[in-house]
Order: structure tokens, then C-alpha cells, then sequence
């Protein structure tokens, strides 16, 4: 076909593509550029260091930002891991039991943090926690994160399982596999991929959660994104570059495997 | 993917019906405790008197509605007035966050088309491309956004190098930077359901047109914009929402003059200053607000469907 007859094509769309893509990486780029500034000032460029990676480790602010980063890291694996069992458990109820009277509520049920605002679920969670007179800390902060890291790992775990046919199940039970088998033995291994990437995402999603955090935690407990926000309220430092750096590595590298066991997957299905 | 609530699928089979309740039971519970039980008292605390420390008496009240709607005058006995200070932050919130899903479209349209027309190898790496920086930190992207547009930021800088500009732009502090702020932090829930809507139309429907002689742009208008509406739709209601509560966005790059309800609500709630009952009545109307535009979306994505 003749390239003026392609309906497909519309002029100046390629174009919108990539400044899309500009607006979308320049300012990630331009903050992990600076944060290899050596000056202590963020608006002139004194050379290439590493100073203020060391200052994230060793500095003065050095023992805060670990504690910080230990609670984010402590309560997005425990979050994740649970949420990741629940949401596999309910997946296979909703996929897997035939039709029933509740699905449509527990679907509902398991996309409400989805639907509702952040910081609506922010404040509900708090008055929550007041209500029943828990005091703020670690464990109410988990506790929030546990709930709106479910439907993050439903997804891609329930994508996955509508993937798999129920005939391997079928045909192990009809080699005498008990229903437990079947499930641990042969839905649970095809699974994998989708529980895998269930976990990561709800993983990321807990290491960046402000909001919510912002409300439920405590006084003096302090997550990644808490510490973060409340030094750039004092203006935007080198360190904090460094240590945004950081993060976003360890957010691009989660993304990229999720994407990556994905695809390999799924050359493998085809 | 994100945002559109978790889809049903297709029920594949009943293997493991004896133990559904088992399965389901550790969803419920969780789910039903830390969500549906405290938006149920949260709602009910919108209901109860304000105490001055923060949270509240166990006195039923109108007062935080009141508060939102009416202006009683300094002793509370004037004839009520509307107040027009909270009902102008919700209105400026829906401004914003119409003009950021206005944003989003412009870029996100011809952004998820171009994706879907790549050849079929392509596209899932463009909309990994896409959909990266919406899993780096919210925090840090804006806080990003902020360095990069400030006064004296790479941006301006650069404008000023090549001589675009001779006086720095003042972006920061402004509606338009909360506005692509927000275009930013959820611009990927815009290209993905538009996306999947055109990569699902056929173009044999655009061929036809063209091949009786409509111009591409006519084409692109009466044909092809019609056929991926619901795509469309899902895609401004998916930024509208989570836009319009937002707290991040408004804070760090909009400053204290371009107040949104997300800063509203929050201030309630930090310190003794706060008013709670005030901050769940506010919370409740934004929740209202969000539940309705969400029926409209479903009953597009059934529409859709049909």
C-alpha cells in the first residue's frame, strides 16, 4: 500500500510519542544527573562526585534515612507476602469455584481500595485506628499497607489463572491427585509467574505509598517516603537526589523483572 | 491494568467449591476490617462533635456539613449564607484536575495510538516505556518536577543558555505546574485504556472511509474517535479521580495559594488546629463525588462491551 493511502498513520503523532517520553524521563534524568554533583549548592554543577551518596551513608542525616529505609523495607515484604497469599487465596475462589452468590461483592471488595481516593482511605484508616484506640506506629502502618497492596497483586495473579485451563488440574484429579495436590502441585507451579509478579508490584507499591503512611504512622516512626517528604520540606538537597536516585533504581530494576518473567512466560506459552 | 478495579474474568471451573469461603474468607476479613468498616465510621464520625485536641465527642452533629456549606455569621445566629471558601477549593480541584485530564489526553491520544500502529513486537516495549515512571515514587517524581521547573532550574537554565528566554519562567507556585503535575504522576492511566481501545478497533472501518474519499483528519474524527470512546472515557475518568484528591502535587509544586481539596482534608487532621469531623464531612463529599464519576465509567465499559 501506498504510504499516501495509509490510514493508519497521522502526521505529528510520532512526534507527541516522543515528547511524551521527554516529559516523562527529563525529570528523573535531570535529578539522577545532580546527584552526582559535587557542589553542596543544587543549582550549580560543580563536577561529577560520588559525596553525596557517601553523605547518604555516613552523613550526619545517614542514621535517620536507615532507620527509615529499614521500616520501609521491613513492612513492604511483610505487606506484599501476605497480601500476595491473600489475594492468590481469593483469586482462586473467584476463578476456580464455579459461580456463587458473593462474587460480584468480593470482586468489588477486593477493587474498593483501587476506587476510592488515597486520601480518602487515609483518613478512614486513621479515624479507624482512633476509633478502636490502637496506638499509630509500625503495626498500624503495615496493617494499612496490607489492605490496598491486595488488589495490586489480585491483578496480575488473576490474569495469570485465567491463563492456565482447568483441564491440568482435572486430569491430575483424575489420577488420583486429592484437591490439595492438585492445587499445591499443579496450579500453584503454573501460577508462579503471576504470583511472583503480584508480589512485586504490591512491593512497590508499599515502598511508595506516602499518603496513607503519612496519616497512620506514629509519632517518630518514619518511612522512606516520610523522612524524604519531610526533609524536602526544608528544600531540596543533595542528599535527597542521591537517595531519590537510589530508589528510583530500585523501583526501575522491581518493574523490569516483573515485566521480564512476564514475557519470558509468555514466549513460553506460545 | 491499574486503576479500573479488579475485573471478574470468565468462572473457568468449580474445583475448589467446597472450599470457596476458606479461600475467600482471609479477603473479607481483611478487606472488610481496615476498608469497608472505616469508611462506615468515617462516615459516622461526620456525624459527631469536634473535640479541641483532635478526634472528636461522641455528640451527634450537623455541624461539619454545616460548616462546609453554610456561613452563620461569626455567632452562629445570622440568616445562613452559602460559604463559598470549601465549595471554591472543591470547584478549584475539579478545575485542575480537569485541565490536567485535558493535558493527558492531548499527549496520551496520539501517544496510545501511535503505540497500538507499531508493529505487533513493538508495542509491549513502548508501553513498558510508558508505564516506568509511573512505578518510580510518587514523592520523588514530584519532588523531580519541582527541581527541574524551579526558578533557578535545569529548566529554565537551559531556556535561558539558547536564548529562548532572558528572565526566568515562574512555573513553581503556579496552577500550571500542579497541572503537569498531575498530567505526570497519572498520565499512564490515560495512554493504557486507550491503547488497548484502538489496538481492539479495525481499521478496515478507517480504510473504507478513506477509500470513499473522507480526509484522514475526517476519518480520524467521525470514525475512528466514535469506535474508541469508551477507551477514551475510561482513560479521563482514570486521571480525573485520583487527580482530584491529590496532595502531593498541590503541596510540593503548587504552593499555599493553589490550595486542593487533598490539602483541606489533610490539614484537619495534623496537629490540635484540626477539625475531624470536618475532615470526614470533606472526605465523605470527595468520596460521593469520586463513587459517581465511577458509575459512569462502568456503565461505559459496559456500553462498551455491548
Amino acid at each position: 500500500m501506498a504510504k499516501s493511502h495509509d490510514v493508519r498513520r497521522y502526521p505529528g503523532f510520532m512526534a507527541i510519542t516522543i515528547l511524551c517520553l521527554v516529559i516523562l524521563y527529563a525529570p528523573l534524568l535531570v535529578v539522577a544527573v545532580y546527584s552526582f554533583n559535587a557542589s553542596p549548592s543544587i543549582t550549580i554543577w560543580e563536577g561529577v562526585s560520588l559525596r553525596w551518596y557517601v553523605d547518604v551513608f555516613t552523613g550526619p542525616e545517614s542514621a535517620k534515612f536507615r532507620e527509615a529505609a529499614w521500616n520501609s523495607f521491613i513492612i513492604a515484604i511483610t505487606a506484599a507476602t501476605t497480601a500476595t497469599a491473600i489475594a492468590t487465596l481469593a483469586a482462586t475462589a473467584v476463578l476456580r469455584s464455579g459461580r456463587f452468590r458473593l462474587r460480584t461483592f468480593s470482586l468489588g471488595l477486593i477493587s474498593l481500595p483501587l476506587m476510592v481516593p488515597e486520601i480518602v482511605t487515609a483518613v478512614a484508616t486513621l479515624i479507624f485506628f482512633n476509633a478502636i484506640a490502637i496506638e499509630r506506629g509500625l503495626l498500624t502502618i503495615l496493617l494499612a499497607h496490607i489492605a490496598f497492596c491486595i488488589p495490586f497483586a489480585y491483578m496480575p495473579i488473576s490474569a495469570r489463572m485465567q491463563g492456565i485451563e482447568a483441564s491440568y488440574e482435572q486430569a491430575a484429579m483424575d489420577l488420583y491427585a486429592t484437591k490439595r495436590q492438585a492445587f499445591t502441585r499443579i496450579l500453584m507451579p503454573l501460577m508462579m509467574p503471576g504470583i511472583v509478579s503480584g508480589f512485586l508490584l504490591a512491593f512497590i507499591i508499599s515502598l511508595d505509598d506516602f499518603i496513607i503512611t503519612n496519616f497512620v504512622k506514629g509519632a517518630g516512626v518514619e518511612t522512606l517516603p516520610t523522612a524524604i517528604f519531610g526533609a524536602v520540606k526544608q528544600g531540596i538537597k543533595p542528599n535527597i537526589m542521591a537517595i531519590s536516585t537510589l530508589l528510583l533504581l530500585v523501583s526501575i530494576v522491581l518493574v523490569a523483572l516483573s515485566w521480564l518473567i512476564g514475557r519470558r512466560d509468555q514466549a513460553r506459552g506460545r | 491494568m491499574a486503576g479500573g478495579g479488579a475485573t471478574g474474568g470468565s468462572v473457568q471451573a468449580d474445583t475448589y467449591r467446597e472450599a470457596r469461603t476458606w479461600l475467600l474468607l482471609p479477603a473479607w476479613l481483611v478487606l472488610g476490617i481496615l476498608t469497608l468498616a472505616p469508611l462506615t465510621i468515617m462516615l459516622v464520625y461526620s456525624f459527631l462533635t469536634k473535640d479541641f485536641r483532635g478526634g472528636v465527642v461522641w455528640d451527634f452533629s450537623l455541624a461539619a456539613y454545616d460548616q462546609f456549606f453554610f456561613d452563620r455569621g461569626l455567632f452562629g445566629d445570622d440568616p445562613p449564607r452559602i460559604e463559598w471558601t470549601y465549595i471554591g477549593i472543591f470547584w478549584r480541584s475539579i478545575w485542575q484536575a480537569g485541565l490536567a485530564t485535558l493535558l493527558s489526553l492531548a499527549v496520551g491520544f496520539p501517544t496510545a495510538y501511535f503505540i497500538a500502529t507499531r508493529p505487533e513486537r513493538e508495542r509491549a516495549l513502548w508501553v513498558f516505556l510508558v508505564t516506568i515512571p509511573y512505578w518510580v515514587n510518587l514523592l520523588i517524581r514530584t519532588v523531580s518536577m519541582r527541581f527541574l521547573l524551579r526558578n533557578e532550574g535545569p529548566l529554565n537554565d537551559g531556556l535561558m543558555a539558547i536564548g529562548v528566554i532572558s528572565e526566568p519562567l515562574a512555573i513553581v507556585n503556579t496552577n500550571l505546574a500542579v497541572q503537569l503535575g498531575l498530567f505526570y504522576s497519572y498520565l499512564p492511566f490515560m495512554v493504557l485504556p486507550i491503547y488497548a481501545a484502538v489496538e481492539r478497533y479495525n481499521f478496515a472501518l478507517s480504510e473504507a472511509a478513506a477509500d470513499l474519499y473522507a480526509p484522514r483528519w475526517t476519518v480520524l474524527r467521525r470514525i475512528l474517535l466514535p469506535a474508541v470512546r469508551p477507551g477514551i472515557v475510561a482513560g479521563c475518568i482514570l486521571v480525573f479521580v485520583p487527580s482530584l484528591g491529590s496532595f502531593l502535587a498541590p503541596d510540593l509544586l503548587g504552593g499555599a495559594r493553589n490550595f486542593m481539596i487533598g490539602s483541606l482534608i489533610e490539614e484537619q487532621f495534623k496537629g490540635n488546629a484540626g477539625n475531624w469531623p470536618f475532615g470526614a464531612a470533606a472526605s465523605m463529599i470527595l468520596l460521593t463525588l469520586v463513587l459517581i464519576l465511577l458509575m459512569v465509567l462502568a456503565r461505559q465499559s459496559r456500553k462498551g462491551e455491548a
